[in-house]
């Protein structure tokens, strides 16, 4: 079975690519990203500020895995409907730096899209830390397919 | 962590990627596995070798030959790395998918 969101992060180089196809005509998925109230669910955030469009400004928050204030914002460089979103991307109080986020969505077929995250970072060392940060949220996921497959290798 | 950064630069080559598959399934030697690829005999080594040195693969002495074998629990080291980063990825863009395909009815359909 192919997995439906799949990253690709090479070693030694400071970007990472996140790409997910999507059930969903392109206009929907792209109103996933535009509205609110819509990033607060899927996200899980607190969505404090969101200017859709050039030199617009955004701000996130939620609650960490101890209880702990996470907030999140940056500045909007390109919110193109239905294509592209570019932005910055800082997480308060953390050693991660800013992000650079370029956000492509493409129309695969009439009721399926794709969307393509492209994040790079301010060094390999700093997106390592990043990749690393869901061990130390504590995220776990009962069905590790390549843990089972491994497993059934012995 | 040193031995980590060996361990991305060798699965990040694509013949080393189609190696590790290969031997995932039984244990080879090196002319079995060249024999699978067009590639000179020399260049398998070459990667069998990295391989190895970064412990994805074990030898084997059996007799007068050498067999390869993946070495599952490096492999997993590996793979872990970065899997919980992008099922967490997931399970965000499911919740979208989720979220979105109800929405759908309220759309204007134009």
């Amino acid at each position: 079975m192919e997995l439906k969101t799949k990253i690709n992060a090479e070693d030694g180089k400071q970007d990472l690519m996140i790409t997910r196809e999507f059930d969903l005509p392109l206009e929907l998925l792209f109103r996933a990203y535009s509205e609110p109230e819509l990033i607060e669910q899927w996200m899980g955030t607190k969505v404090l500020k969101l200017e859709t469009k050039k030199y617009g400004g955004w701000q996130f928050e939620t609650t960490g895995p101890k209880g702990n204030l996470v907030q999140m914002s940056g500045v909007i460089h390109e919110f193109s409907q239905n294509r592209k979103i570019t932005r910055t991307f800082e997480m308060a109080n953390t050693p991660f730096g800013v992000q650079l986020e370029i956000t492509e969505f493409e129309k695969l077929t009439d009721e399926t899209s794709k969307v393509s995250m492209h994040v790079i970072y301010e060094s390999v060392a700093q997106r390592d830390q990043v990749l690393k940060l869901p061990f130390a949220q504590g995220i776990n996921w009962a069905h590790n397919r390549i843990e089972e497959l491994l497993k059934s290798l012995k | 962590m040193n031995l980590r950064r060996d361990v991305f630069q060798a699965i990040a080559e694509p013949t080393r990627r189609a190696i590790l598959l290969l031997v995932a399934s039984q244990a080879m030697t090196a002319g079995a596995i060249a024999a699978n690829f067009d590639t000179a005999r020399p260049t398998v080594s070459k990667h069998l070798h990295i391989l190895t040195e970064c412990e994805l693969l074990e030898q084997k002495q059996n007799g007068r030959e050498i067999y390869y074998n993946i070495n599952a629990k490096k492999m997993k080291e590996v793979a872990d790395f970065i899997e919980p980063f992008r099922k967490m990825w997931d399970e965000r863009f499911n919740k979208l998918e989720d979220l979105m395909k109800n929405y759908k009815p309220k759309t204007d359909t134009n």
